[in-house]
Protein backbone atom coordinates (compact mmCIF):
# COMPACT_ATOMS: atom_id res chain seq x y z
CA UNK A 1 0.00 0.00 0.00
CA UNK A 2 2.69 2.60 1.05
CA UNK A 3 5.06 1.66 -2.56
CA UNK A 4 1.96 1.98 -3.93
CA UNK A 5 1.06 5.27 -2.68
CA UNK A 6 5.03 6.02 -3.36
CA UNK A 7 4.20 5.55 -7.05
CA UNK A 8 2.09 7.55 -7.73
CA UNK A 9 3.55 10.64 -6.20
CA UNK A 10 6.71 9.59 -8.51
CA UNK A 11 3.65 9.69 -11.29
CA UNK A 12 2.21 12.56 -10.67
CA UNK A 13 4.85 14.68 -9.46
CA UNK A 14 2.58 15.53 -6.44
CA UNK A 15 3.61 18.77 -4.66
CA UNK A 16 2.76 19.08 -0.79
CA UNK A 17 1.55 22.51 -0.71
CA UNK A 18 2.02 24.52 2.72
CA UNK A 19 -1.77 24.48 3.22
CA UNK A 20 -1.23 20.83 3.32
CA UNK A 21 -3.43 20.28 -0.01
CA UNK A 22 -1.68 18.07 -2.51
CA UNK A 23 -1.59 19.55 -6.06
CA UNK A 24 0.53 18.87 -9.18
CA UNK A 25 0.61 19.05 -12.97
CA UNK A 26 1.48 16.45 -15.52
CA UNK A 27 2.63 16.89 -18.88
CA UNK A 28 2.38 14.08 -21.05
CA UNK A 29 5.48 14.47 -23.33
CA UNK A 30 3.97 11.26 -25.67
CA UNK A 31 1.15 13.28 -26.41
CA UNK A 32 1.90 16.91 -26.44
CA UNK A 33 2.59 18.50 -29.69
CA UNK A 34 4.74 21.25 -28.11
CA UNK A 35 2.67 24.07 -29.72
CA UNK A 36 2.99 26.95 -26.67
CA UNK A 37 -0.23 27.72 -26.32
CA UNK A 38 -0.30 26.42 -22.18
CA UNK A 39 3.24 29.19 -22.25
CA UNK A 40 0.92 31.86 -23.57
CA UNK A 41 -1.91 31.20 -21.22
CA UNK A 42 -0.22 30.47 -18.02
CA UNK A 43 -0.97 33.73 -16.00
CA UNK A 44 1.75 32.99 -13.92
CA UNK A 45 4.68 32.11 -16.39
CA UNK A 46 5.19 28.88 -14.52
CA UNK A 47 5.80 27.09 -18.11
CA UNK A 48 8.29 27.06 -20.56
CA UNK A 49 8.80 25.52 -24.46
CA UNK A 50 11.83 24.64 -24.04
CA UNK A 51 12.38 23.41 -27.86
CA UNK A 52 10.53 19.77 -28.08
CA UNK A 53 9.37 19.87 -24.52
CA UNK A 54 7.50 21.84 -22.43
CA UNK A 55 9.11 22.12 -18.82
CA UNK A 56 7.00 23.33 -15.32
CA UNK A 57 8.45 25.68 -12.62
CA UNK A 58 6.60 24.03 -9.46
CA UNK A 59 7.50 27.07 -7.39
CA UNK A 60 5.85 29.55 -9.72
CA UNK A 61 2.70 27.07 -10.82
CA UNK A 62 -0.38 27.23 -8.88
CA UNK A 63 -2.23 24.69 -10.96
CA UNK A 64 -4.69 26.75 -11.82
CA UNK A 65 -5.62 24.32 -14.81
CA UNK A 66 -5.84 27.17 -17.78
CA UNK A 67 -3.45 25.28 -19.40
CA UNK A 68 -5.27 22.17 -19.43
CA UNK A 69 -8.14 23.75 -20.54
CA UNK A 70 -6.84 25.36 -23.78
CA UNK A 71 -4.08 22.08 -24.54
CA UNK A 72 -5.03 21.95 -28.05
CA UNK A 73 -4.57 17.61 -27.67
CA UNK A 74 -5.08 17.12 -23.46
CA UNK A 75 -1.63 16.09 -22.79
CA UNK A 76 -1.66 18.31 -19.31
CA UNK A 77 -3.72 16.86 -16.62
CA UNK A 78 -3.87 19.44 -13.34
CA UNK A 79 -5.05 17.98 -10.13
CA UNK A 80 -6.41 20.13 -7.30
CA UNK B 1 29.06 34.43 -30.48
CA UNK B 2 30.56 38.44 -29.50
CA UNK B 3 28.94 39.23 -25.99
CA UNK B 4 27.98 42.65 -27.13
CA UNK B 5 25.41 43.54 -29.88
CA UNK B 6 23.71 46.83 -31.05
CA UNK B 7 20.07 44.65 -31.78
CA UNK B 8 19.44 41.09 -30.15
CA UNK B 9 16.03 39.91 -31.69
CA UNK B 10 15.33 36.56 -29.93
CA UNK B 11 12.70 34.14 -32.39
CA UNK B 12 13.67 33.71 -35.68
CA UNK B 13 10.13 33.57 -37.19
CA UNK B 14 8.64 36.11 -39.63
CA UNK B 15 8.63 39.13 -37.20
CA UNK B 16 12.08 38.42 -35.87
CA UNK B 17 13.88 37.81 -38.98
CA UNK B 18 12.23 41.03 -40.66
CA UNK B 19 13.28 43.04 -37.86
CA UNK B 20 16.70 41.61 -38.11
CA UNK B 21 17.22 42.05 -41.80
CA UNK B 22 16.13 45.58 -41.47
CA UNK B 23 18.15 46.28 -38.88
CA UNK B 24 21.18 45.12 -40.34
CA UNK B 25 20.63 46.31 -43.27
CA UNK B 26 20.99 50.08 -42.04
CA UNK B 27 24.36 49.12 -40.87
CA UNK B 28 23.11 48.01 -36.97
CA UNK B 29 25.31 44.98 -35.22
CA UNK B 30 22.55 42.48 -35.06
CA UNK B 31 22.08 38.89 -33.32
CA UNK B 32 19.21 37.20 -34.43
CA UNK B 33 19.09 33.59 -32.18
CA UNK B 34 16.23 30.74 -32.62
CA UNK B 35 15.82 28.28 -30.06
CA UNK B 36 14.73 25.53 -32.04
CA UNK B 37 17.51 23.74 -34.12
CA UNK B 38 15.80 24.05 -37.23
CA UNK B 39 14.73 27.34 -38.47
CA UNK B 40 10.84 27.33 -39.55
CA UNK B 41 10.16 23.94 -37.85
CA UNK B 42 7.40 22.19 -36.68
CA UNK B 43 5.33 24.85 -38.53
CA UNK B 44 2.64 26.03 -35.86
CA UNK B 45 0.52 27.71 -38.77
CA UNK B 46 -1.91 27.58 -41.27
CA UNK B 47 -0.04 29.13 -43.90
CA UNK B 48 -2.50 31.21 -45.64
CA UNK B 49 -1.29 34.71 -46.27
CA UNK B 50 -2.40 37.64 -48.76
CA UNK B 51 -0.95 38.20 -51.83
CA UNK B 52 -0.29 42.00 -52.18
CA UNK B 53 1.24 42.53 -48.39
CA UNK B 54 3.20 40.06 -49.05
CA UNK B 55 5.63 41.40 -51.82
CA UNK B 56 5.59 44.32 -49.65
CA UNK B 57 8.14 42.63 -47.60
CA UNK B 58 9.61 39.67 -49.93
CA UNK B 59 10.59 39.20 -53.57
CA UNK B 60 7.72 35.97 -53.91
CA UNK B 61 9.45 32.85 -55.06
CA UNK B 62 7.96 29.69 -56.26
CA UNK B 63 9.99 27.34 -53.91
CA UNK B 64 8.00 28.56 -50.39
CA UNK B 65 4.71 28.98 -52.50
CA UNK B 66 2.32 25.57 -52.28
CA UNK B 67 -0.54 26.63 -53.82
CA UNK B 68 -2.18 30.19 -55.20
CA UNK B 69 -5.82 30.49 -54.02
CA UNK B 70 -8.20 32.79 -56.47
CA UNK B 71 -11.00 32.05 -54.34
CA UNK B 72 -12.61 31.47 -50.21
CA UNK B 73 -15.50 29.67 -50.27
CA UNK B 74 -17.82 30.24 -46.72
CA UNK B 75 -19.86 27.18 -45.52
CA UNK B 76 -22.71 28.08 -42.82
CA UNK B 77 -23.83 25.57 -40.12
CA UNK B 78 -26.54 24.56 -42.92
CA UNK B 79 -24.48 23.86 -45.83
CA UNK B 80 -25.27 27.63 -47.54
CA UNK B 81 -22.43 28.59 -49.27
CA UNK B 82 -20.72 31.82 -49.92
CA UNK B 83 -18.01 32.60 -52.15
CA UNK B 84 -15.94 35.87 -52.10
CA UNK B 85 -13.51 36.11 -55.16
CA UNK B 86 -10.58 37.59 -55.17
CA UNK B 87 -11.04 40.61 -55.76
CA UNK B 88 -13.15 41.71 -53.33
CA UNK B 89 -11.58 39.69 -50.57
CA UNK B 90 -8.19 41.13 -51.15
CA UNK B 91 -6.01 39.92 -48.19
CA UNK B 92 -7.98 37.25 -46.89
CA UNK B 93 -7.68 35.34 -50.34
CA UNK B 94 -3.59 34.68 -51.71
CA UNK B 95 -0.68 32.18 -51.11
CA UNK B 96 -0.51 28.86 -49.24
CA UNK B 97 3.35 29.05 -47.89
CA UNK B 98 5.78 26.20 -47.43
CA UNK B 99 6.54 27.99 -43.81
CA UNK B 100 9.75 25.80 -43.53
CA UNK B 101 10.85 27.20 -46.46
CA UNK B 102 9.87 30.91 -46.17
CA UNK B 103 10.98 30.78 -42.31
CA UNK B 104 14.36 29.66 -43.72
CA UNK B 105 14.42 32.33 -46.55
CA UNK B 106 13.35 35.51 -44.42
CA UNK B 107 16.09 34.19 -41.65
CA UNK B 108 19.24 33.75 -44.51
CA UNK B 109 18.10 37.37 -45.94
CA UNK B 110 18.84 38.68 -42.42
CA UNK B 111 21.89 36.58 -42.54
CA UNK B 112 22.81 37.90 -45.78
CA UNK B 113 21.80 41.73 -45.02
CA UNK B 114 24.56 41.08 -42.27
CA UNK B 115 23.04 39.68 -39.07
CA UNK B 116 24.35 36.73 -37.22
CA UNK B 117 22.00 34.05 -36.78
CA UNK B 118 22.26 31.61 -34.16
CA UNK B 119 20.15 28.47 -34.16
CA UNK B 120 19.21 26.04 -31.00
CA UNK B 121 19.88 29.12 -29.30
CA UNK B 122 17.77 30.05 -26.04
CA UNK B 123 16.71 33.29 -23.99
CA UNK B 124 16.75 31.88 -20.54
CA UNK B 125 16.19 35.65 -18.87
CA UNK B 126 17.21 39.11 -19.51
CA UNK B 127 19.35 41.08 -18.07
CA UNK B 128 17.95 44.44 -16.63
CA UNK B 129 20.31 47.51 -15.20
CA UNK B 130 18.89 50.55 -14.00
CA UNK B 131 15.29 49.82 -15.41
CA UNK B 132 16.91 49.02 -18.94
CA UNK B 133 16.71 45.89 -20.76
CA UNK B 134 20.30 45.49 -21.58
CA UNK B 135 20.57 42.31 -23.16
CA UNK B 136 19.84 38.64 -22.27
CA UNK B 137 20.95 35.37 -20.80
CA UNK B 138 21.40 32.65 -23.74
CA UNK B 139 21.84 29.07 -23.65
CA UNK B 140 23.52 27.20 -26.14
CA UNK B 141 23.93 23.27 -25.91
CA UNK B 142 23.79 23.53 -22.32
CA UNK B 143 26.30 26.45 -21.56
CA UNK B 144 25.00 29.93 -20.70
CA UNK B 145 26.48 33.21 -22.20
CA UNK B 146 25.32 36.37 -21.19
CA UNK B 147 25.18 38.60 -24.58
CA UNK B 148 24.43 42.84 -24.24
CA UNK B 149 22.75 44.71 -26.33
CA UNK B 150 21.47 48.03 -26.62
CA UNK B 151 18.12 46.84 -27.75
CA UNK B 152 16.02 43.58 -27.29
CA UNK B 153 13.28 42.54 -29.46
CA UNK B 154 11.35 40.25 -28.48
CA UNK B 155 9.97 37.99 -31.12
CA UNK B 156 9.35 34.68 -29.05
CA UNK B 157 5.91 33.94 -30.63
CA UNK B 158 2.66 32.58 -28.33
CA UNK B 159 4.83 30.95 -25.83
CA UNK B 160 6.83 34.58 -25.21
CA UNK B 161 8.33 35.18 -22.09
CA UNK B 162 10.63 37.89 -23.06
CA UNK B 163 7.69 40.66 -22.44
CA UNK B 164 7.01 38.67 -19.10
CA UNK B 165 11.14 39.14 -17.58
CA UNK B 166 10.32 42.75 -18.66
CA UNK B 167 7.64 43.43 -16.29
CA UNK B 168 4.63 43.38 -19.48
CA UNK B 169 2.17 41.30 -18.97
CA UNK B 170 1.28 39.36 -22.06
CA UNK B 171 -0.52 36.41 -20.80
CA UNK B 172 -3.26 35.35 -22.52
CA UNK B 173 -6.77 34.18 -20.99
CA UNK B 174 -8.67 31.62 -22.76
CA UNK B 175 -10.96 33.76 -24.55
CA UNK B 176 -8.40 35.32 -26.23
CA UNK B 177 -6.36 32.40 -27.24
CA UNK B 178 -7.83 29.76 -30.43
CA UNK B 179 -6.36 26.34 -29.91
CA UNK B 180 -5.80 24.70 -33.25
CA UNK B 181 -4.99 21.72 -34.40
CA UNK B 182 -4.13 20.71 -38.57
CA UNK B 183 -3.27 17.98 -40.54
CA UNK B 184 -1.67 18.08 -43.89
CA UNK B 185 -3.43 15.68 -45.58
CA UNK B 186 -2.96 13.47 -48.74
CA UNK B 187 -4.66 11.08 -50.76
CA UNK B 188 -7.74 13.20 -50.81
CA UNK B 189 -7.63 15.01 -54.15
CA UNK B 190 -8.19 18.50 -53.24
CA UNK B 191 -9.23 21.58 -55.31
CA UNK B 192 -5.89 23.64 -55.56
CA UNK B 193 -7.57 26.65 -56.51
CA UNK B 194 -9.58 27.98 -53.48
CA UNK B 195 -9.62 27.95 -49.45
CA UNK B 196 -12.83 26.34 -47.75
CA UNK B 197 -14.06 27.78 -44.32
CA UNK B 198 -16.83 26.04 -42.14
CA UNK B 199 -18.06 27.88 -39.49
CA UNK B 200 -20.78 26.80 -36.63
CA UNK B 201 -21.15 25.87 -32.97
CA UNK B 202 -21.30 22.11 -33.54
CA UNK B 203 -18.10 21.92 -35.74
CA UNK B 204 -16.15 24.75 -34.28
CA UNK B 205 -16.99 26.64 -31.19
CA UNK B 206 -15.83 30.03 -31.31
CA UNK B 207 -13.40 29.57 -34.66
CA UNK B 208 -13.94 27.48 -37.85
CA UNK B 209 -12.50 24.71 -39.96
CA UNK B 210 -10.20 25.29 -42.77
CA UNK B 211 -9.13 23.66 -45.88
CA UNK B 212 -5.92 25.04 -47.33
CA UNK B 213 -4.30 23.87 -50.49
CA UNK B 214 -1.06 22.57 -50.18
CA UNK B 215 -0.06 21.51 -53.87
CA UNK B 216 -0.31 18.15 -55.44
CA UNK B 217 -3.66 17.31 -54.29
CA UNK B 218 -2.42 17.88 -50.77
CA UNK B 219 -4.05 20.21 -48.08
CA UNK B 220 -3.81 21.89 -44.58
CA UNK B 221 -6.76 20.87 -42.58
CA UNK B 222 -7.43 22.62 -39.21
CA UNK B 223 -9.81 23.59 -36.89
CA UNK B 224 -9.47 26.67 -34.49
CA UNK B 225 -11.90 27.08 -31.43
CA UNK B 226 -12.13 29.45 -28.93
CA UNK B 227 -10.06 28.51 -25.62
CA UNK B 228 -13.05 29.74 -23.55
CA UNK B 229 -15.25 27.17 -25.54
CA UNK B 230 -12.96 23.94 -24.86
CA UNK B 231 -12.14 22.62 -21.57
CA UNK B 232 -11.25 19.46 -19.79
CA UNK B 233 -14.68 17.55 -20.05
CA UNK B 234 -15.31 18.78 -23.40
CA UNK B 235 -13.58 18.22 -26.70
CA UNK B 236 -10.47 19.15 -28.05
CA UNK B 237 -9.70 20.73 -31.39
CA UNK B 238 -8.07 17.78 -31.93
CA UNK B 239 -11.61 15.77 -31.22
CA UNK B 240 -13.63 18.31 -33.41
CA UNK B 241 -10.98 17.70 -35.95
CA UNK B 242 -11.49 14.13 -36.41
CA UNK B 243 -15.19 14.02 -36.49
CA UNK B 244 -14.85 16.45 -39.20
CA UNK B 245 -12.02 14.30 -40.91
CA UNK B 246 -14.10 11.05 -40.61
CA UNK B 247 -17.15 12.59 -42.08
CA UNK B 248 -15.84 14.62 -45.01
CA UNK B 249 -12.31 12.74 -45.99
CA UNK B 250 -12.30 9.04 -44.75
CA UNK B 251 -10.17 7.84 -46.61
CA UNK B 252 -7.54 10.67 -46.70
CA UNK B 253 -3.41 10.08 -45.19
CA UNK B 254 -2.44 12.11 -42.54
CA UNK B 255 1.01 13.26 -43.53
CA UNK B 256 1.82 16.04 -41.03
CA UNK B 257 0.18 16.95 -37.95
CA UNK B 258 -0.05 20.70 -36.59
CA UNK B 259 -0.83 22.18 -33.28
CA UNK B 260 -0.82 25.50 -31.97
CA UNK B 261 -2.23 28.42 -30.28
CA UNK B 262 -3.11 31.64 -31.86
CA UNK B 263 -3.88 34.81 -29.76
CA UNK B 264 -7.03 36.39 -30.85
CA UNK B 265 -7.09 39.11 -27.92
CA UNK B 266 -6.85 42.37 -29.47
CA UNK B 267 -3.72 44.46 -28.76
CA UNK B 268 -2.25 44.93 -25.70
CA UNK B 269 -1.36 47.53 -23.55
CA UNK B 270 2.05 47.92 -23.80
CA UNK B 271 4.62 45.82 -26.03
CA UNK B 272 7.68 47.93 -25.30
CA UNK B 273 9.50 49.25 -22.46
CA UNK B 274 13.12 50.58 -21.87
CA UNK B 275 15.43 49.17 -24.50
CA UNK B 276 12.69 46.35 -25.29
CA UNK B 277 10.23 45.79 -28.07
CA UNK B 278 7.55 43.04 -28.91
CA UNK B 279 6.50 41.89 -31.94
CA UNK B 280 4.57 39.32 -34.22
CA UNK B 281 2.59 36.92 -31.75
CA UNK B 282 4.61 37.87 -28.65
CA UNK B 283 2.90 41.38 -29.22
CA UNK B 284 -0.57 39.42 -29.83
CA UNK B 285 -0.65 41.35 -33.33
CA UNK B 286 -2.26 38.43 -34.75
CA UNK B 287 -5.74 39.77 -36.43
CA UNK B 288 -8.95 38.24 -33.72
CA UNK B 289 -11.26 37.53 -36.64
CA UNK B 290 -9.17 35.33 -39.20
CA UNK B 291 -6.62 34.13 -36.77
CA UNK B 292 -3.77 35.28 -39.40
CA UNK B 293 -0.77 36.94 -38.11
CA UNK B 294 2.14 36.56 -40.96
CA UNK B 295 1.48 39.99 -42.48
CA UNK B 296 1.02 41.74 -39.20
CA UNK B 297 4.23 40.39 -37.68
CA UNK B 298 6.19 41.21 -40.69
CA UNK B 299 4.95 45.01 -40.44
CA UNK B 300 5.91 45.25 -37.11
CA UNK B 301 9.37 43.46 -37.37
CA UNK B 302 9.82 46.08 -40.08
CA UNK B 303 8.81 48.58 -37.78
CA UNK B 304 10.78 47.55 -35.32
CA UNK B 305 14.00 47.54 -37.24
CA UNK B 306 13.54 50.51 -38.56
CA UNK B 307 12.78 51.84 -35.14
CA UNK B 308 15.70 49.94 -33.65
CA UNK B 309 18.07 52.01 -35.94
CA UNK B 310 16.47 56.05 -34.83
CA UNK B 311 16.84 55.05 -31.33
CA UNK B 312 20.29 53.89 -31.41
CA UNK B 313 20.98 56.30 -33.54
CA UNK B 314 19.58 59.34 -31.62
CA UNK B 315 21.42 57.55 -28.40
CA UNK B 316 18.13 57.30 -26.54
CA UNK B 317 16.01 53.86 -26.22
CA UNK B 318 13.70 54.62 -23.22
CA UNK B 319 10.21 53.59 -23.33
CA UNK B 320 9.29 57.10 -24.45
CA UNK B 321 11.18 57.24 -27.55
CA UNK B 322 10.28 53.66 -28.55
CA UNK B 323 6.42 54.35 -27.69
CA UNK B 324 6.83 57.23 -30.18
CA UNK B 325 8.77 55.38 -33.45
CA UNK B 326 7.58 51.91 -32.57
CA UNK B 327 4.61 51.93 -30.12
CA UNK B 328 1.87 54.82 -31.68
CA UNK B 329 2.70 53.92 -35.59
CA UNK B 330 2.13 49.56 -35.02
CA UNK B 331 -0.77 51.12 -33.13
CA UNK B 332 -2.51 53.50 -35.43
CA UNK B 333 -1.81 50.56 -38.28
CA UNK B 334 -2.13 47.10 -37.39
CA UNK B 335 -3.60 47.78 -33.78
CA UNK B 336 -6.27 49.57 -35.51
CA UNK B 337 -6.96 47.15 -37.83
CA UNK B 338 -6.91 43.97 -34.93
CA UNK B 339 -9.22 45.90 -32.68
CA UNK B 340 -11.80 46.45 -35.23
CA UNK B 341 -10.64 42.63 -35.52
CA UNK B 342 -11.84 41.94 -31.92
CA UNK B 343 -14.84 44.09 -32.42
CA UNK B 344 -16.35 41.64 -35.59
CA UNK B 345 -15.07 38.73 -32.96
CA UNK B 346 -16.68 39.67 -29.73
CA UNK B 347 -19.66 39.45 -31.97
CA UNK B 348 -19.42 36.39 -33.46
CA UNK B 349 -18.66 34.19 -30.90
CA UNK B 350 -22.10 34.61 -29.44
CA UNK B 351 -24.12 34.12 -33.01
CA UNK B 352 -26.11 30.87 -33.08
CA UNK B 353 -26.09 28.60 -35.53
CA UNK B 354 -29.23 29.97 -36.72
CA UNK B 355 -27.97 33.62 -36.65
CA UNK B 356 -25.00 32.49 -38.62
CA UNK B 357 -27.05 30.66 -41.38
CA UNK B 358 -29.85 33.68 -41.99
CA UNK B 359 -26.27 35.52 -42.21
CA UNK B 360 -25.30 33.28 -44.87
CA UNK B 361 -28.82 33.53 -46.50
CA UNK B 362 -28.64 37.62 -47.02
CA UNK B 363 -25.06 37.84 -48.07
CA UNK B 364 -25.35 34.70 -50.56
CA UNK B 365 -26.89 36.81 -53.27
CA UNK B 366 -24.97 39.71 -52.85
CA UNK B 367 -22.55 40.41 -55.89
CA UNK B 368 -19.00 40.58 -54.07
CA UNK B 369 -17.09 42.15 -56.60
CA UNK B 370 -18.72 45.36 -55.92
CA UNK B 371 -18.57 45.04 -52.69
CA UNK B 372 -18.00 47.82 -50.12
CA UNK B 373 -18.33 47.83 -46.28
CA UNK B 374 -21.39 49.72 -46.79
CA UNK B 375 -22.84 46.86 -48.65
CA UNK B 376 -21.97 44.30 -46.01
CA UNK B 377 -23.30 46.45 -43.55
CA UNK B 378 -26.34 46.65 -45.63
CA UNK B 379 -26.57 43.00 -46.24
CA UNK B 380 -26.38 42.67 -42.66
CA UNK B 381 -29.17 44.92 -41.60
CA UNK B 382 -31.33 42.89 -43.70
CA UNK B 383 -30.48 39.68 -42.08
CA UNK B 384 -29.88 40.88 -38.03
CA UNK B 385 -30.40 44.17 -36.72
CA UNK B 386 -29.33 43.11 -33.54
CA UNK B 387 -25.84 42.37 -35.16
CA UNK B 388 -26.16 45.74 -36.59
CA UNK B 389 -25.90 47.30 -33.79
CA UNK B 390 -22.87 45.09 -32.00
CA UNK B 391 -21.15 46.26 -35.11
CA UNK B 392 -21.71 50.23 -34.66
CA UNK B 393 -18.23 50.83 -34.10
CA UNK B 394 -17.38 49.91 -37.44
CA UNK B 395 -19.76 52.69 -38.91
CA UNK B 396 -16.97 55.02 -38.29
CA UNK B 397 -14.81 53.09 -40.41
CA UNK B 398 -17.77 52.80 -43.22
CA UNK B 399 -18.61 56.44 -43.62
CA UNK B 400 -14.80 57.16 -42.95
CA UNK B 401 -14.75 54.89 -46.50
CA UNK B 402 -17.74 56.89 -47.52
CA UNK B 403 -15.97 59.87 -47.41
CA UNK B 404 -12.93 59.07 -48.46
CA UNK B 405 -14.10 57.74 -51.90
CA UNK B 406 -16.46 60.96 -52.46
CA UNK B 407 -12.48 62.62 -52.37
Amino acid sequence: MQERGYLLIEYHNLRLRVTGELVSIQINKYKCGYCGACVGVCPKGALELVETWVEVDGNTCISCGICDRICPVGAIEVIK
Amino acid sequence: MKDMYDVLVIGAGPAGSIAARTAAEKGLDVLLIEKRQEIGDPVRCAEGVGKEYLKKHVEIDKKWICADVKASYIHAPDGTRIVMAEEISGGEVGYVLERKVFDRTLAEQAAEAGAEVRVKTRATGLIIEDDYVKGARLMHLGKEYDVRAKIVIGADGVESKVGRWAGIDTSLKPIDVETCAQYLIAGANIEQDHCEFYIGNEIAPGGYIWIFPKGAGKANVGIGILGSKTGKFKPRPVDYLNRFMEKKFPDARIVEMVFGGVPVSGSIEKTSTNGLMLIGDAARQSDPITGGGILNAMDAGKLAGEAAYAAISAGDVSFEKLEEIYEKPWRATIGHEIDMSLVVKNCFINLSDENLNSLAHSLKDVKFERMSLLDLLQALFKANKKLLWDLRVLFKDAAKEVVKNKM
